[in-house]
C-alpha cells in the first residue's frame, strides 16, 4: 500500500514544527474528506499529522464579546452552541445544511475551511484537472458541469468550493487564526480563499505549513440578523447548488449593516461587495435589495449548462434579504 | 391446520443477523490465505490496450500478482461480452478492466492497481445519445418479445382522431446502486471452484462460471446467502466473480474483489436513457382510437441489451390502432442492463404522462379517463387477462387520497412561496414465473426443513418460504427452517423479473404438498434421516398461459413545487396495488414503499450524465448520484386489493418486487404539472429545471 508516517503531536507548537521536519506532510483532523482523497489517490501524503486531539476543542467568549471557535470543534457541536445559535444563527444554520449527521460528528471546524471540490474531474485520476495536476487541463469547462462556477472561474478551472460553513463565516467577517512557523496571523475568511486564476491548485492563501488554530467571530456581527438558505437537488445530503449568507441590519428604514455571501457559485465563498457598497444607507426594501443583487450577479459568467444558478442564487438572495428585514413600520 | 401462515406479516428471518453484523456478505468470507483484488479500469473510452508495465505494482511489497490480458487465464468465449474480461487488449467503453492487481491487502491492491502503467492506442469515440442518429436501429428483440408490435393502421388512425396528444419523454441513464457494491470470493481446491459472491441468481452464476473455465457444474460450488440488494444489477454474473475466479486461480489462494463503489456505474449496468415519442388520438369522449409508443435508446457495442420502454403500451388501454416500437443506438458507452422494471419503469412513466396530457386537452379527470379506456383484453395479444383490477385500485386510491375534493385546474393552489398540486398514474408489471426445484425433508423431531437455491437479496424470500411451506404443510411456521443462497441446494431460478416467491413458492409448495400426503399415509415413527420429497416444476410453470397475466396498481402522489428555488419535494405518495395474494404484508409492503421511493428518486433526484467527452458517467459515488434520504419521503403508504386469480400458481401470488417503480415518476411528474401548469418532458425534475421554467414560463 501507499505508506504514510503518522503523528500525533502534543501542541501546536509540536504540529508545525513536525510539518516542518517532514516533507509531504498533510494536517489530519477529522478525515472526513482528506480520508476520501487518499483513497482516490487524489492526496498521497508521506506524513499525517494528527492535530484532531490538539487542545483547540472549545468555544470560548472574549472579553471583546466576540467568540473564538476552536479548531478542532466539530461541526455538530458548533452548530448547537447556543451561543452560536443565538448570536450567529447564520453559521448554526449552514452547518446544519451540510452533509449528514455522522459527517458533522466527525468534521472539524479548520478542515471544513479546507475541503476540496467535490468536481467530478478532480476526484478521477483518470481525466485531466489542473487543480489536481496542473497543465492537464480541465475536463468540467466542456464537459458535465451542472453544478460548477458562475463567478471568478478561469480559463483554467471551474470548481466551486464545497462548505456551506464557509459562506457564513464569509458573510459574518470571520477571521481565521493561523499559526506557522513565523508565528501566529489572522486573516479574514473572504481573504482567505484564492479564485482559481493561473493556480487552481491553490485554494487559499494558506503558506505551507501553517495549521489552522480557529476561528474568530467578531463581536461587529453577534446579534445581528443573519440567515443561511441553501439549494440542492435533495432535501438532505446534497452539496448546494447554491447557497447565500446574509448578515443584514437595518436601522430606521435604511441599512445600517450588511454582509452578503454566496456558497457554490465560484471557487471561493463569494462575499457579495457589490450589493453591499449597494445597500449601506439605503432604504431597506425589495427594489433595493434586488438592484444590488442584479449588480453583483451581472458578474456573473455562466458556463453552457449552469445559466439556472444565476436566477436561483438571485431568488435565495432576495428570499433572505427579504425575511431578515424588519416590515416596514406602518404609518399611524 | 394454520391458515395463517399465508400473508401473515411475519418478521424477516434473518433481521437479527443482519442488523447485529452476523450476516455475512460475499466479501466477508475470510478465508485462510485470502488475497484482494482491485481492478484497473480502461482510461480512454475506445481504443487498444497496448503495453501494460506492471514492474512498479509488482515491486511493491505485499503484491501477489497483476493480471493483464495478455497473461490472465482463457476463458471460453461467453454468451455475455461483459464478462469477456482481460481476454484481449480491445477497450470498448472507458472503465474497462484492463488489469487486475492481487495482493495480500486491500490497500496494497489499490496501491498495486494505481501503479499498473497502461498504454493505450486511443481511437475516436462516439458516446453522444442523439434519436436523429443514422446508426440506430430497430431491434428484432426488446426484453425477449418482439421490438415491433403493430395492431390497425396506427398512423391512419392517429391523423383522423378528433383529439391529439404528440409529446417527447426523455429518461436518464440511471443506475441500480445497491448498498453491498458487487463483490466475490473466490477459492479453488485443484479444480473444484467454490464462490461467495453478490448475485441474485447462484444457479446462473454456476453454469456461467462452468462454461467459461470448462468445469463440470458439480465442480463449482456459489454461496450467495446474503445479498444486499440488486436492484436487476445482480442478476446475471458480472465481472466480479469472473475476475475473482481468474485471480484465484492464478495466484493459488483464495481471492475477493469488492468493486469500488466508483466502478460500479461502467460495469455493472445501468438503465439506459430512452427519448420516447407517445402519440395518442382520441374521440371527443375519450376513448383512445390510436397509441403509438415509439422509444430510442442506447446500448454498448459489447452487446446489445435494449431498454423495452415501449412494451407497457400492449398491455394498458383499449384502442383499435396500436404501435409499440423500439430503436436502439450502440455507441462506444458501458453496457447497459436491467435495472428495476426494465421497460415498464421508464416506459410507464412516458405513457402515463402522456395519458395525463390527453385528459387535460380532453378536461376529463385522469382517473376517469383511465377507467375510460379499460381493455376487455389485453390489446396487443388478445388474450383475456386472468385478473385485472386496476379501475378498483384506482378508485381506491382516489377514495384514500382525497381525490374527489381536487381543484382540477393546474396552478390553483398556493401556500406561500409553494405551488402545490396532486398526480395520478397508473403501473403494471407482469406476472413471470420459471421453473424451479425445492425439496422439503419432514424429521423426527417434527421440524420440517425446506432447501432451495433461492437468493434473498433483502426481499424477505427464506421468509416467505417458510410460509408457503407451514401453509402447504399445514404447521406452524416456526416449524420450517428455509435452506437458500447455496448452490448445492435444489436449483432455482434468479430473483429477477419479480418472479423469484412466485417460481420458488411453487416448487416449495409442491414438495411440501408431496411430503403432507406421505406423513399422512406414513405411521409410526419417522426414519432418524427423515423422509425428503422433491419437487421440479418444469413443465407446469412455464406452461404457457391463455392468460395475459400482470400485476396493476394506482400510484397517487402530492407535491410542493417551491418557487424560490424550483426544489420540488413530494409530501405524500400512496399506492395501491393488485397482485394476487400478498404473501407476507410485512415485506411486501416494504418491497412496494423501497419501491415507490426508488421512483421517488427516479422522478426527483437520481440521474447519470454519459460525459461524451470521456464515454463514462459523471456521478460515480453516492455523494453525487442521489438517492433520496429520508428527509424526501416524508408520508409513503402502499396498500393492496386481495385478488383471487386461480390461474397463476399455487399461492395465487403476482410479483411484487417491481411495480411499486411503475408509475410512482409519472404520478410525481403529472404532480408538479397539476402545481406549476407546466409540462415538464425530462427527468430529473431538479431544481435547476424547474426553476428555469417557472421562469420563463410563469
Amino acid at each position: 500500500m501507499n505508506g504514510f508516517a503518522y503523528l500525533r503531536p502534543g501542541s501546536v507548537q509540536e504540529a508545525v514544527e513536525a510539518f516542518a521536519g517532514h516533507p509531504g506532510a498533510h494536517y489530519l483532523a477529522g478525515g472526513t474528506n482528506l480520508v476520501d482523497l487518499m483513497k482516490l489517490g487524489v492526496t498521497r501524503p508521506a506524513t499525517l499529522i494528527d492535530v484532531g486531539r490538539l487542545p483547540l476543542g472549545t468555544v470560548e467568549e472574549l472579553p471583546d464579546g466576540s467568540l473564538r471557535v476552536g479548531a478542532t470543534v466539530r461541526n455538530s457541536d458548533l452548530a448547537a452552541d447556543p451561543r452560536v445559535r443565538d448570536r450567529y444563527p447564520v453559521l448554526s444554520q449552514a452547518l446544519l445544511a451540510g452533509a449528514s449527521g455522522q459527517l458533522r460528528n466527525a468534521a472539524t471546524t479548520g478542515g471544513n475551511l479546507l475541503q476540496r471540490t467535490r468536481c467530478p474531474y478532480f476526484q478521477d485520476l483518470g481525466k485531466p484537472c489542473n487543480k489536481r495536476e496542473p497543465g492537464t487541463g480541465c475536463g468540467a469547462r466542456q464537459g458535465v458541469h451542472r453544478d460548477h462556477a458562475v463567478l471568478g472561474h478561469s480559463e483554467h478551472c471551474v470548481a466551486t468550493h464545497p462548505s456551506d460553513m464557509a459562506v457564513a463565516l464569509a458573510a459574518l467577517d470571520a477571521q481565521v487564526e493561523l499559526y506557522g512557523t513565523d508565528g501566529a496571523r489572522r486573516v479574514p475568511v473572504d481573504d482567505f480563499y484564492r479564485l482559481p486564476g493561473e493556480h487552481p491548485e491553490r485554494d487559499t492563501w494558506i503558506r505551507p505549513g501553517e495549521l489552522i488554530t480557529g476561528v474568530l467571530l467578531p463581536a461587529a456581527t453577534a446579534g445581528v440578523p443573519s440567515a443561511y438558505r441553501k439549494a440542492r437537488d435533495r432535501a438532505s445530503y446534497a452539496f448546494a447548488l447554491a447557497s447565500v449568507a446574509v448578515v443584514l441590519r437595518v436601522a430606521d428604514g435604511v441599512v445600517d449593516q450588511v454582509g452578503i455571501a454566496f456558497g457554490a457559485l465560484a471557487h471561493r465563498p463569494w462575499r457579495a461587495r457589490h450589493a453591499e457598497l449597494a445597500l449601506l444607507g439605503a432604504p431597506a426594501g425589495p427594489a433595493a435589495f434586488e438592484g444590488a443583487v442584479a449588480l453583483e450577479l451581472a458578474h456573473a459568467e455562466p458556463l453552457r449548462d449552469n445559466a439556472y444558478k444565476v436566477p436561483l442564487a438571485r431568488n435565495l438572495a432576495l428570499d433572505v434579504l427579504n425575511r431578515l428585514a424588519p416590515a416596514p413600520a406602518t404609518a399611524a | 391446520m394454520t391458515g395463517t401462515n399465508l400473508g401473515a406479516p411475519a418478521e424477516r428471518r434473518e433481521g437479527r443477523q443482519k442488523v447485529t453484523g452476523a450476516a455475512r456478505y460475499a466479501a466477508e468470507y475470510t478465508l485462510p490465505g485470502r488475497a484482494h483484488a482491485w481492478p484497473v479500469p480502461a482510461a480512454v473510452p475506445r481504443g487498444r490496450v497496448t503495453a501494460v508495465d506492471t514492474s512498479a505494482a509488482l515491486a511493491l511489497p505485499g503484491v501477489l500478482a497483476v493480471l493483464t490480458p495478455g497473461d490472465a487465464p482463457r476463458l471460453a468465449e461467453p454468451e455475455d461480452g461483459t464478462l469477456a474480461v482481460l481476454q484481449d487488449p480491445d477497450v470498448p467503453h472507458r472503465g474497462w478492466c484492463v488489469a487486475l492487481a492481487v495482493a495480500e491487502t486491500l490497500e496494497t491492491a489499490r496501491a498495486a492497481a494505481r501503479a499498473v502503467r497502461v498504454t493505450y492506442d486511443r481511437k475516436p469515440h462516439h458516446a453522444d445519445f442523439t434519436e436523429a442518429d443514422p446508426d440506430a436501429y430497430e431491434p428484432d428483440e426488446a426484453g425477449g418479445q418482439a421490438g415491433r408490435v403493430e395492431r390497425g393502421d396506427p398512423e391512419a388512425a392517429y391523423a383522423a382522431a378528433g383529439v391529439r396528444v404528440d409529446v417527447t419523454y426523455r429518461v436518464p441513464p440511471l443506475h441500480n446502486h445497491p448498498m453491498e457494491p458487487h463483490a466475490s470470493t473466490a477459492h479453488w481446491d485443484g479444480d473444484r471452484l467454490t464462490v461467495y459472491t453478490s448475485s441474485q441468481g447462484g444457479t446462473a452464476v454456476r453454469s456461467v462460471l462452468a462454461q467459461l473455465f470448462g468445469l463440470d457444474e458439480e465442480g463449482i460450488t456459489v454461496v450467495a446467502e446474503h445479498v444486499g440488494g440488486g436492484f436487476g444489477s445482480k442478476g446475471t454474473p458480472r465481472p466480479d466473480v469472473v475476475l475473482a475466479a481468474m485471480a484465484a486461480r492464478h495466484t493459488g489462494r483464495p481471492v475477493t474483489l469488492a468493486l469500488p463503489r466508483r466502478y460500479l456505474p461502467d460495469v455493472v449496468g445501468h438503465r439506459a436513457p430512452t427519448v420516447q415519442r407517445l402519440r395518442l388520438g382520441a374521440d371527443p369522449d375519450g376513448r383512445l382510437t390510436a397509441l403509438l409508443h415509439e422509444v430510442t435508446t442506447h446500448t454498448s457495442r459489447v452487446k446489445e441489451f435494449v431498454e423495452y420502454a415501449a412494451v407497457p403500451s400492449r398491455v394498458m388501454y383499449a384502442t383499435p390502432a396500436l404501435r409499440s416500437a423500439h430503436r436502439v443506438l450502440p455507441l462506444d458507452v458501458p453496457s447497459p442492463s436491467w435495472m428495476r422494471a426494465p421497460g415498464e419503469a421508464p416506459g410507464m412513466y412516458a405513457l402515463e404522462s402522456a395519458v395525463d396530457e390527453l385528459a387535460g386537452v380532453l378536461g376529463t379527470d385522469p382517473v376517469e379517463l383511465r377507467i375510460r379506456n379499460e381493455p376487455d383484453r389485453e390489446p396487443a395479444s388478445g388474450k383475456p387477462f386472468s385478473s385485472r383490477h386496476l379501475a378498483e385500485c384506482l378508485r381506491e386510491g382516489a377514495r384514500r387520497f382525497g381525490w374527489a375534493e381536487r381543484d382540477p385546474r393546474p396552478g390553483a393552489r398556493r401556500e406561500g412561496p409553494f405551488l402545490l398540486g396532486t398526480g395520478v398514474a397508473a403501473a403494471t408489471y407482469p406476472v413471470q414465473v420459471a421453473p424451479s426445484t425445492a425439496s422439503a425433508q419432514a424429521l423426527p423431531d417434527g421440524t420440517f426443513t425446506v432447501r432451495i437455491n433461492a437468493a434473498d437479496i433483502g426481499t424477505g424470500a427464506r421468509t416467505v418460504l417458510a410460509q408457503v411451506a407451514a401453509d402447504a404443510l399445514g404447521v406452524p411456521l416456526d416449524r420450517v427452517r428455509t435452506e437458500v443462497g447455496r448452490s448445492d441446494l435444489p436449483p432455482a431460478p434468479l430473483a429477477g423479473g419479480s418472479m423469484g416467491t412466485a417460481s420458488w413458492g411453487w416448487a416449495v409448495h409442491e414438495a411440501c404438498a408431496e411430503l403432507a400426503c406421505r406423513l399422512a399415509g406414513h405411521t409410526g415413527p419417522l426414519p432418524v434421516e427423515g423422509i425428503e420429497v422433491r419437487a421440479d416444476t418444469a413443465g407446469k410453470a412455464d406452461a404457457d398461459s391463455p392468460y395475459a397475466r400482470h400485476a396493476f396498481g394506482a400510484q397517487f402522489a402530492e407535491v410542493a413545487v417551491d418557487t424560490v428555488t424550483g426544489e420540488t419535494r413530494v409530501r405524500r405518495l400512496l399506492g395501491v396495488f393488485a397482485a394476487g395474494h400478498i404473501l407476507n404484508a410485512r415485506t411486501a409492503r416494504s418491497q412496494f414503499t423501497g419501491a415507490m421511493t426508488m421512483g421517488l428518486g427516479m422522478a426527483l433526484t437520481e440521474h447519470s450524465t454519459l460525459d461524451a467527452v470521456f464515454g463514462d458517467f459523471a456521478e460515480p459515488d453516492l455523494a453525487a448520484y442521489h438517492v433520496p434520504a429520508h428527509a424526501d419521503v416524508p408520508d409513503i403508504e402502499a396498500d393492496w386489493l386481495d385478488e383471487d386469480d386461480p390461474h397463476l400458481n399455487p399461492m395465487g401470488s403476482k410479483g411484487i418486487g417491481e411495480i411499486g417503480i411503475v408509475g410512482t415518476a409519472a404520478a410525481v411528474g403529472n404532480a408538479v404539472h397539476h402545481a406549476t401548469g407546466i409540462r415538464f418532458r425530462e427527468l430529473p425534475l431538479t431544481p435547476d429545471r424547474v426553476l428555469t421554467a417557472l421562469l420563463s414560463e410563469g
